[in-house]
């Protein structure tokens, strides 16, 4: 949308927005609704003093629907002056184009997740849940009328990324919820709400129907997915003309963003690897036999927060950003700016091994004379990038038994595990934080590049 | 007078496939489990929690419909599709703008986006239960692996279409394999692999070039890309499937609290 008249863009937009309004209003009615019929789930908040009227959640999300109600028509109007009143501030947008780069959004985003994980028995109330889902909602259509955020949202290969997050927040909801139930029923002594419904019942016609209608809905879902978006199609393929940026297929954008830190043959060849290798060794290294069967956070702390932070933090975190806040030659673009090709951004990062010799050690790098054998060239590349290769070898073989010797927590899991399965998993664990610990050691003021630096041998970590 | 219904189920058509009355009765609910093909992949009985639809989100059998729905979708956008530099664009094009049924396209092309979705938020879910723990721990890497052709397919999928969009998008992923360790052209310790001075990694040779056919994204690759998509990837994840299907039931059905 790029090149529109910012009038004309409006008008465009505003069917769309409209109808986005009227069935959010649509969505927060029938939830007001729902919790009016069954009225022993509706609270009273308070009473508005004088009148003898009790404020009650029914009451709110009813107050809500006709604040969206109310909007959507300046939404279906078009007009600028309107839809100013719909927009993000201006000056809002150009703050968060401003504050936004790789270390806060990044670091925004594991906050914000841990400060959820660690208050989630307030978060998954429902109403809490229901108010957080409908002030997105509004943020995310206020943001829909400015013409850059649009233009990568509605990008018909970026709609699904788009559902992706609403889902995962849905889904992260509702299993969190389930899981803070039953943890306090354990607590209690009691078991898992899963356990009640122990009572065998009929595939056909319980299972049955169930899929029957699963598979209607998810049909008409997909027809009208299909009618209403019409799959991209670009200019026939040209080896010569290359788009700038140029991006592989979103679910595999995480491995893109990784080029940033580390190599080709890391981030493309062996970390995927890792990736799956780690995924088939999670059954054989998480030795907790509890936790087998039902939603639990409190019984499987530890698995937990590791797998959200590789699912949720590393991978889905930085798809969305190579997603949406990644243009041209792969800089990064706040969600409101427009996506300039010719942005430059000073690159300047330094190797360990320069800081070793030139800085610390006051002298220049080893190099090999040029009438050196292969192998004394081998011998001074090593020597060269050895504090590197030192630090490297003692992260994954040093902190493992560190780790024994400092908590009792992992001291218990490595007599439980054994030698193997404890390496395994430490080893693992160490390789997904070395991802982190690369981007820090990049965004601090050192602007590290490698910790080992071999590019005659295409070797860099 | 029997009804039309009755006519039908008591011809000796219906009663040739089906074999017993309707599912009306208890004894026939479960006599439908037992001799449907179809159906039998299902136990007879379940646990009323292994089917609620907050245990499971039904993520599991989702991706398998949607596996379906592209199997059926695929295999009609075959018979107007060829893979060949000269008619892949202008297939799809016409598929666009001149055949009839050129929402197929559109069916596909979301579908597998949902699926690679699903597939995620099912693995999710399997999480969250610990149902991977034993003594489905098998299931979980068959899962795993399943997983993994899931997106393979969608990736030698995305370059069918043979847009500006679908080779740079392929040219960027399989970039990659040229820095495989050993195996890549650009990849460290490559130099070791070299027999009398002659290197056997070349761009020639390397793990990039096994996978595109050739030096770059080109008519070998398409062709490459279109066997996998179509008949490799599927055949694998089917076996995988029936596997996987398999153990959900002998590792004793879905799982919950012991
Ligand atoms: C094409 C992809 C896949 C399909 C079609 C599929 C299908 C299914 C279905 C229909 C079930 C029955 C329960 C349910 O619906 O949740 C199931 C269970 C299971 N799946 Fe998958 N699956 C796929 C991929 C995966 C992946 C990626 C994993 C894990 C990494 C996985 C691990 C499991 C496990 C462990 C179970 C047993 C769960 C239990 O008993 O609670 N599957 N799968």
């Amino acid at each position: 949308m790029h090149g529109v008249p910012l009038d004309l863009f409006l008008k465009q937009i505003s069917g769309f927005l409209g109808t986005y309004y009227l069935l959010l209003a649509l969505m927060n009615a029938v939830a007001a609704y729902l919790l009016w019929q069954g009225s022993s789930r509706q609270r009273e908040l308070f009473r508005v003093p004088g009148a003898d009227f009790p404020v009650t959640t029914a009451f709110i999300w009813l107050v809500v629907s006709l604040f969206f109600l109310l909007i959507s028509p300046l939404a279906y109007s078009g007009d600028p002056q309107w839809m100013r009143l719909i927009s993000l501030p201006l000056a809002v947008r150009a703050g968060i184009n401003w504050l936004m780069d790789p270390t806060i959004y990044t670091v925004g985003t594991l906050l914000l997740l841990a400060f959820l994980f660690v208050f989630r028995r307030f978060f998954v109330k429902p109403w809490v849940a229901w108010s957080g889902l409908n002030l997105a909602m509004l943020l995310m259509g206020m943001s829909m009328t400015d013409p850059n955020f649009a233009a990568i949202v509605t990008k018909a290969d970026n709609v699904p990324i788009v559902g992706l997050i609403f889902l995962l927040a849905f889904f992260t909801w509702l299993a969190t919820y389930k899981a803070v139930l039953n943890d306090d029923r354990i607590k209690q002594g009691l078991e898992p709400l899963e356990k009640l419904d122990n009572e065998k019942v009929l595939v056909w016609p319980d299972l049955v129907y169930t899929e029957l209608i699963c598979m209607v809905a998810i049909t008409a879902l997909l027809l009208f997915w299909a009618i209403a978006l019409q799959a991209p199609l670009e200019e026939p393929a040209s080896s010569v003309k290359t788009p700038n940026p140029s991006k592989a297929p979103w679910y595999f954008l995480g491995l893109q963003e990784m080029l940033v830190y580390y190599d080709p043959w890391m981030a493309g060849v062996v970390l995927p690897s890792m990736i799956i290798a780690g995924l088939m060794a999670i059954p054989y290294i998480d030795f907790n036999k509890t936790g087998n069967g039902y939603y639990t956070i409190d019984q499987r702390k530890f698995a937990y927060v590791m797998f959200q932070i590789g699912f949720l933090v590393l991978w889905v975190t930085l798809i969305v950003m190579g997603t949406f806040l990644r243009g041209p030659n792969w800089n990064f673009f706040g969600p409101y700016e427009i996506w300039d090709a010719h942005k430059v951004e000073a690159l300047n990062n330094v190797d360990l091994s320069e800081y070793f010799w030139v800085w610390f050690m006051q002298s220049s790098r080893p190099r090999a004379p040029e009438d050196a054998s292969d192998l004394a060239k081998i011998g001074y590349a090593v020597r060269r990038e050895l504090p590197g290769i030192l630090l490297v070898i003692g992260y994954f073989t040093m902190l493992p038994p560190a780790l024994i010797v400092m908590s009792k927590y992992f001291q218990t899991m490595f007599i439980k595990m054994g030698f193997v399965r404890y390496m395994v998993l430490t080893n693992l664990l160490l390789m997904m934080m070395l991802l982190p610990i690369k981007m820090l050691a990049r965004w601090s003021p050192f602007h590290l590049k490698y910790f080992i630096s071999m590019p005659e041998y295409m070797l860099n970590f | 007078m029997p009804s039309l219904g009755e006519i039908i189920r008591e011809s000796q058509i219906w009663k040739s496939i089906f074999r017993h009355p309707a599912p009306v009765d208890r004894r026939n609910r479960i006599v439908v489990m037992l001799t449907n093909f179809f159906l039998h992949l299902h136990p007879v009985s379940i646990k009323k929690q292994g089917i609620a639809l907050s245990f499971t989100w039904c993520m599991g059998g989702v991706t398998f419909f949607l596996f379906l729905v592209e199997t059926v979708t695929g295999v009609l956008l075959m018979f107007y599709y060829r893979p060949t530099l000269e008619w892949a664009y202008n297939d799809i094009l016409a598929l666009r703008d001149v055949t009839s049924l050129g929402i197929l396209r559109e069916l596909h092309r979301w579908g597998a986006h949902a699926m690679v979705i699903t597939v995620w938020l099912h693995m999710y879910r399997v999480f969250l239960t610990g149902s991977y723990k034993p003594p489905r721990e098998f299931n979980w890497v068959v899962g795993v692996i399943l997983l993994l052709l899931t997106l393979l397919l969608s990736f030698t999928g995305y370059l069918l279409p043979w847009d500006q969009l679908a080779i740079w998008a392929i040219t960027v992923g399989s970039n990659m394999a040229r820095a495989t360790p050993f195996l890549g052209y650009e990849g460290p310790g490559n130099q070791l692999l070299t027999i009398d001075g002659i290197d056997m990694i070349t761009n020639a040779s390397d793990a990039r070039f096994g996978l595109l056919g050739a030096r770059f994204v080109g008519e070998e690759t398409l062709n490459r890309f279109y066997v996998l998509h179509c008949v490799a990837i599927p055949l694998a994840a089917s076996l995988l499937l029936a596997i996987h299907f398999w153990r959900v039931r002998k590792d004793g059905g879905i799982s919950g609290p012991l």
